[in-house]
């Protein structure tokens, strides 16, 4: 039942609407229109809008100056293998609580989500210290464990309230059409598990991706992610506005695509399953 | 029903994600409890021997606490009241019918997915620098004197640059709760002449309350360890020095591990507390 709205309303509506985008939006739409200019364009006064000579030239020098590639890649590595992992712990765990559910059930998911609130900064230190002593400091595979821990809550979460949602009419029709538990997981919950087991993948690569307490305590050089190769930034040495802006670019574009999908299991995600 | 093999079947899948979230809880928490109550400063003598509640006593005192307390009161209850107030607005309008309502959406919720590092840098030096910045421009355009923000407004500016961040968590949660409301009921009310703002304080606000509830909850729980964004800008200069900074900045840079984790105990009971009605409110989504 769509409300009938008028012509002269919808167009208000939208001019405001789009001027309100525009404005939260500009913030990152001018960093990276400055990162296509010369380091004098990007703190010229007045300042140049559009009509400036575009140039590629930023991206080079940031990409020899710091290696971006390396923290390119060990971003990829601790945030992919991180949500790997954690789906990989997750889903039997989320699996057991939504098809198998007891009367502990409720109690162990709001157990695992009290561990997300636990502060970072309160165990700060202990890590640190087991850390250096495991030889971790400063290594992906110690980055990949700990963003696996902290989102690991989160992963659980998410997953439970996606298989919550299959049917449990489907499970017992093929039961009694005689499917063996692993038929019936291949071929029934499997299909049905994928979207869900999808979403949240993309969630908690995007959640590591931007972890930034973590990965900038306990990486140094090696192990430095793009979180940490931005923070390298913030000392400016002369003229370096289009620089800070082509590497915030490449720092955040991968992620603001794969953001852009993700809308819907964001509220689901972050607000463990209450707002959907 | 679930038999008694497929009972244990299930207490084995989930094993490790129990086991595993236990240590990650346990230990680290067992450590900081064991740390706050000795003298130890791994640069200076190392393990100097329990002090029963000495740190819990000379954190509280110390002349930088209240000061910390007070900044993470200002970032956590300004933020709030920003992105809530904004993030209703911009649901109502969002929720409107228009054009190019998908590519609006997609514009207002970028800014979460910027990481914070790099959030922080941009307003830092492309908007709030007193000399190259935007902002400086936008102030000369008009005849004023430009500031320069993140010494002589500096919470302020902490509080805009992380609101930015979570305005969009915020808007689009609260739009998702505006679309689950009933149209008819809206409609009613309309044609019984209800006029726009008494449906907005009678019908829509109470229909997002627990929308609203879940926001602050879950941004208090986010917004208690904002880190990044201080250690990029200001680095806990000019009153910027939340509780979390502070406990950061006596652990690793001034290595009084004793001080600083009794700083990290009385932070985790603060989270706690807002975690309590946090897990009331999930928990009795659950059972529903």
């Amino acid at each position: 039942m769509a409300r009938t709205v008028t012509t002269p309303r919808k167009l208000i509506n939208t001019a405001f609407a789009w001027a309100v985008g525009l404005l939260i939006f500009f913030p990152i739409l001018w960093t990276i229109l400055t990162s296509f200019k010369t380091e004098a364009q990007a703190i010229a006064s007045p300042p140049i809008f559009l009509n400036f000579d575009w140039t590629l030239e930023n991206y080079a020098v940031v990409q020899e100056r710091s290696n971006y590639m390396r923290y390119l890649w060990n971003s990829i590595i601790i945030a992919g293998g991180s949500t790997l992992l954690g789906v990989i712990v997750a889903v039997p765990a989320a699996w057991a609580m939504a098809f198998v559910p007891s009367a502990r059930t409720k109690d162990i998911l709001l157990w695992m989500l009290s561990t997300k609130m636990l502060p970072a900064v309160g165990v700060l230190y202990p890590i640190y210290l087991l850390f250096i002593q495991l030889g971790l400091l400063d290594s992906r595979a110690g980055l990949v464990v700990v963003l696996m821990l902290i989102n690991l809550p989160i992963i659980v979460w998410m997953l439970y309230t996606y298989f919550r949602e299959i049917p449990g009419d489907i499970l017992e029709a093929a039961r009694m059409d005689g499917a063996s538990l692993k038929e019936e997981i291949l071929y029934i919950l499997t299909p049905m598990a994928v979207p869900g087991i999808a979403s949240t993948v993309l969630l908690n690569f995007i959640l590591a991706w931007n972890e930034a307490f973590w990965t900038l305590n306990l990486t140094a050089v090696n192990a430095a992610p793009l979180t940490a190769f931005i923070a390298s930034y913030s000392s400016p040495e002369g003229l370096f506005f289009a620089k800070l802006s082509a590497a915030s670019t490449m720092a955040i574009a991968p992620i603001l695509i794969l953001g852009w999908f993700s809308q819907k299991q964001l509220v689901r995600g972050l607000t463990f399953g209450a707002v959907k | 029903m679930a038999t008694q093999h497929s009972r244990s079947v299930a207490r084995l899948m989930m094993a490790p994600a129990v086991v595993l979230l236990l240590g990650w809880m346990l230990v680290p928490l067992t450590m900081t409890l064991y740390f706050s109550f000795k003298k130890y400063l791994p640069l200076r003598g190392g393990d100097l021997g329990w002090v029963g509640f000495d740190n819990y006593i000379r954190f509280v005192t110390s002349s930088s606490f209240w000061p910390s307390v007070q900044a993470t009161l200002v970032i956590v209850g300004g933020v709030l009241a920003i992105t809530v107030v904004l993030g209703v607005l911009l649901a109502l309008l969002l929720d409107q019918p228009m054009w190019g309502q998908g590519v609006v959406r997609i514009l207002v919720i970028a800014p979460f997915f910027v990481m914070p590092t790099v959030s922080a840098l941009v307003w830092k030096n492309m908007f709030m620098d007193p000399v190259n910045g935007l902002f400086a421009h936008l102030w000369r355009f008009f005849g004023a004197e430009p500031i320069s923000w993140l010494s002589e407004a500096s919470m302020p500016s902490i509080v805009m640059i992380v609101s930015w961040q979570w305005l969009p968590f915020a808007t689009l949660i609260l739009l998702t709760a505006i679309q689950s409301l009933d149209s008819e009921q809206l409609e009613a009310a309309e044609m019984d002449g209800a006029p726009p703002l008494k449906r907005f304080f009678f019908i829509i606000l109470p229909h997002l309350s627990r929308a609203i509830t879940i926001v602050i909850l879950i941004q208090t729980i986010f917004l208690l360890s904002v880190f990044a964004e201080i250690f990029v800008t200001t680095g806990g200069a000019f009153g910027t020095r939340t509780l979390t900074y502070l406990i950061y900045q006596r652990v690793l840079e001034s290595q009084n591990v004793g001080l600083g984790s009794a700083g990290g105990v009385y932070a985790i009971i603060l989270a706690n507390i807002v975690a309590i009605f946090l897990m009331r409110i999930v928990g009795k989504n659950l059972d529903a």
